[in-house]
């Protein structure tokens, strides 16, 4: 599905923006760190759409749901993910309209 | 509709919790290279980005906090690879994180290791 290999990866400016927004203030971040994070966050999908699979594989489904994702996160022991992940599911779909909004709507 | 409380530690960093930063259709065409998977629902689409979000921010913030760069203010690629041979949840990540060592202390290593055959 992805044509070139920098497809699979997150952008960068995003990526950075979240570190130092978690981070306290003034921490420097290496340009090798930084990119580690990234490509962790990458391998993290892949990880986390697998597990998620498996769970909708056992219930013969063929679409991953919410469920599934959840599943997986408890799975993978982000247990302190799931509170945070249900909240933002019941909120309101909003998304920041820096990439183009038009793939909000389709699955 | 917020229900933010001071105990609410890990999620204090992304301040609006309903929105992402993350781009969906990225996210997506990473989940769909994976070979079995048909089709995702919306839903679990967003709720992959967002975790996607926390795990970037968890991963940070607890490098950091075992790291060996408080004191300096500093993250570092050490730091990340302590993180995941340390942390059980980040385990999965060594194979994309290695520890980083000297050339000569591999070469020793590596004599070492041919010495001990040698003997045996």
């Amino acid at each position: 599905m992805a044509e070139r290999p920098e497809d699979l990866n997150l952008p960068n400016a995003v990526i950075t923006r979240i570190i130092k927004e978690a981070l306290p203030d003034g921490v420097n971040v290496s340009k090798e760190a930084r990119r580690a994070i990234s490509q962790a966050a990458s391998v993290f999908v892949l990880y986390a759409t697998s597990c998620a699979n498996n769970f909708a594989m056992k219930a013969k489904r063929k679409t991953l749901n919410a469920a599934d994702v959840l599943a997986a996160m408890e799975e993978m022991e982000f247990e302190r993910f799931l509170e945070p992940l249900r909240e933002a599911l019941e909120g309101v779909f909003v998304i920041q309209d820096r990439y183009c909004g038009e793939w909000i709507l389709h699955g | 509709m917020s229900t933010h409380t001071a105990a609410d530690k890990d999620s204090a960093a992304s301040a609006n919790n309903k929105t992402i930063s993350l781009p969906i259709s990225r996210v997506r065409l990473i989940m769909k290279s994976s070979p079995d998977v048909s089709s995702i629902n919306q839903d679990a689409l967003f709720l992959t980005t967002k975790a996607t979000e926390l795990f970037v921010q968890f991963l940070a913030v607890s490098s950091f906090n075992n790291g060996s760069g408080k004191e300096s203010n500093s993250l570092s690629y050490s730091d990340l690879a302590s993180a995941a041979e340390e942390t059980d949840t980040f385990h999965f990540l060594t194979d994309i994180l290695p520890k980083k060592i000297l050339a000569g202390d591999y070469l020793k290593t590596l004599e070492q290791m041919q010495d001990e055959e040698a003997d045996n």
